[in-house]
């Protein structure tokens, strides 16, 4: 009697040991994200906090930290924080600004740390082991060429542009570079800053200033709400089309149900992070090569393929 | 001291000068709608200056309120900040309530809105009067913590109102009556009330005496934490009343909801005629400062000289050149 459970005693003691030993060679995965401040911001914070608990529960191996930062140089706190009380195997950053956080991930990365970087791209790009963005360029060119195709090739368009960024120039590049040549003119083009109420007013402005308007482009969600709103309210009836970006779930909706004025919708998804996560554990885990950059297109969202893109839950 | 009261009895004989500062906001606005016009026709369409001075509503009605805080010698930089929040409590309010209350989840939501505005201004008061911070640090401090609560309340996102109450609360800010959009009339009902307490009350007597010289207001006997107290309240429920007029025109509270209108209000307020540093505040002066505000933004679009990179240094001179203006006819 007394014998075997001391035999039990030890069993479990042994088992507690190789329990710890495992947890010991956990491999630690920090992600690095901007605070959920606007509706794409917020879709990130939402997309790697479900990855991290997918992971979590599947790789019992892999832990997967998420933190966010309201601003750069607390983002550059953060890094120290999560390198200081341990090592870690990876990290998943969404950098605030290129140049204020180049030289902190690079340190980390002098510590063995796999890099794997999101969205904006690193001033030094050898210290990127991956760099995973979407393609802003393709979101104006794809709106483009549906708006060319589906207008016939000509046609009076009014643009909303964004805040004033890489990001807002490369979208109406794409645009201009690709109505370049045909007959679709572009009356107008203004600054609304990425914000509802700025397009509600800017869109009540365009439709006092020109009699006739064939499609809008706002190169965001959040404008095209306010750009709605302004033509629902106008009554008019020239609109055939108001476009928007980025894949917030409202506009989604709208084309998984067949709206006439929002058919389509371009992704700039802020589910990419989870890609990013995703395959910077394959790399991890299963030795998946991944070193490398990574380019997302920006395919059209039609009611075909919506699905793939509607996530009711998230905040976008 | 000799020299105020000289220059002050140099002054008194030319009574048309206080005339001056009550017009002079109201001259620039026609100037502007000449100039307007000439630019571009469409500008005095029905419709474009019906949009255009029902949208200056929500600074305008803020606005109102600030001239309260400002002429009583305060400020209140978290305005913007309160709106969002009001705005968001408002419509968690009205969805949760709408299964049980149906179409009366509005004027409840309504109610709670005023409920928070003042609660909020209360307590911007209080920080201000009885915590003796100066207001541009404590109120600084609530605009934060006000915007953090709204993001905090929207994980980021947007709350929408409930489908089921969308259309039945559109009329408040789309709807008209006579013609005119109801902001607009919500607007100068607001106006109206905040210019008899300011210029028919003993309140507004206060006020302006506090602003303009604190101590000599307390040795007159008036409490001073009471008056700035009370006009950050004002403050605060005309902060909610925008609100309930803002939440129909999107039907939605975001994080980015009322960013920089702190800005625009103390602009529409000096517009208007009020001095930054205190003393007595003009009401109707300020809605035009307002609506003078919201009309240079209305016309850097309809005009096509303007690049798209240099609308806000227009802006900014036009701002600077309309108080120059106001200035030199003061001083005439």
């Amino acid at each position: 009697m007394f014998s075997r459970k001391w035999i039990a005693a030890a069993t479990l003691g042994a088992l507690l040991l190789a329990g710890q030993a495992m947890a010991q060679d956990k491999k630690v995965i920090a992600v690095s994200i901007p605070a959920a401040d606007h509706g794409w911001t917020a879709g990130i914070v939402y997309h790697a906090q479900a990855a991290a608990k997918e992971i979590n529960a599947a790789f019992p191996n892999v832990e997967v930290v998420v933190k966010t930062s309201p601003s750069a140089a607390e983002q550059v706190s953060a890094l120290e924080d999560l390198s200081a009380s341990r090592k870690l195997d990876a990290l998943v950053i969404l950098p605030y600004s290129s140049e204020e956080l180049t030289q902190p991930v690079k340190a980390i990365k002098d510590m063995g740390t796999f890099i794997t970087v999101v969205d904006r791209g690193l001033t030094d790009a050898s210290v990127q082991d991956l760099y995973l963005a979407g393609d802003n360029i393709a979101v104006g060119t794809n709106t483009a060429k549906f708006m060319i195709d589906k207008l016939g090739g000509k046609g009076d368009v009014v643009v909303l542009r964004g805040i004033p960024t890489v990001i807002d120039d490369e979208r109406i590049k794409g645009f201009q570079d690709t109505i370049k040549g045909t007959d679709l003119k572009v009356l107008d083009i203004q600054y609304a800053h990425w914000n509802s109420d700025e397009a509600f007013k800017l869109m009540q402005d365009y439709l006092a200033k020109y009699p006739h308007i064939d499609a809008v482009w706002a190169n965001d969600d959040d404008m095209l709400l306010g750009v709605l709103e302004a033509v629902k309210q106008s009554g008019r009836t020239d609109i055939k089309l108001a476009l928007g970006g980025n894949g917030m779930k409202d506009i989604v909706k709208k084309v998984i149900d067949g709206d006439a004025m929002t058919p389509v919708e371009t992704p700039y998804p802020p589910s990419m992070i989870k890609t990013a996560i995703y395959m910077t554990v394959a790399n991890l885990i299963g030795q998946a090569p991944v070193r490398g950059t990574v380019k997302l297109d920006a395919p059209l969202i039609t009611q075909a393929n919506a699905k793939e893109y509607y996530f009711p839950d998230s905040p976008f | 001291m000799a020299v105020m009261s000289e220059s002050a009895s140099r002054r008194r004989p030319l009574d048309l000068n206080i005339s001056w500062t009550d017009i002079g906001p109201f001259l620039a606005l026609a100037a502007l709608l000449v100039v307007g016009y000439l630019i571009n026709p469409d500008f005095l369409s029905a419709t474009n200056l019906a949009n255009v001075i029902t949208r200056s509503a929500f600074i305008a009605i803020i606005a109102v309120g600030a001239t309260f805080v400002i002429s009583s010698g305060g400020l209140d930089l978290s305005v913007g900040s309160m709106a969002a929040f009001i705005t968001g409590i408002t419509i968690m309010f009205m969805n949760a309530v709408a299964p049980h209350a149906g179409i009366w989840a509005i004027p409840a939501g309504m109610a709670v809105a005023i409920l928070v505005g003042l609660v909020c201004g209360l307590a911007n008061g209080l920080i201000v009067t009885v915590g003796r911070i100066e207001p541009f640090i404590a109120t600084l401090g609530t605009m934060g913590i006000f915007r953090a609560l709204i993001t905090y309340l929207t994980d980021g996102g947007t709350i929408p109102i409930d489908r089921s109450l969308r259309e039945a609360y559109r009329p408040v800010y789309f709807g008209t009556v006579g013609g005119i959009p109801v902001p607009i009339l919500i607007s100068i009902a607001v106006a109206a009330v905040a210019s008899f307490i300011l210029y028919k009350m003993k309140y507004g007597r206060k006020c302006a005496a506090v602003g303009a010289n604190e101590d000599v207001a307390r040795y007159s006997g008036i409490s001073v934490i009471r008056t700035r107290t009370v006009a950050y309240i004002v403050q605060g429920v005309c902060v909610a009343i925008a609100a309930i007029c803002y939440v129909p025109r999107l039907g939605a509270a975001t994080p980015t909801t009322g960013q920089l209108w702190e800005l625009q209000v103390i602009t529409a307020v000096v517009i208007g005629g009020t001095a930054l540093r205190g003393g007595k505040g003009h009401v109707w002066g300020t809605v035009a400062g307002a609506v003078i505000l919201e009309l240079i933004a209305n016309l850097m679009v309809l005009s096509d000289f303007v690049s798209e990179y240099l609308v806000a240094a227009v802006q900014g001179v036009i701002i600077i050149i309309a108080m120059l203006i106001q200035r030199f006819s003061n001083s005439k």
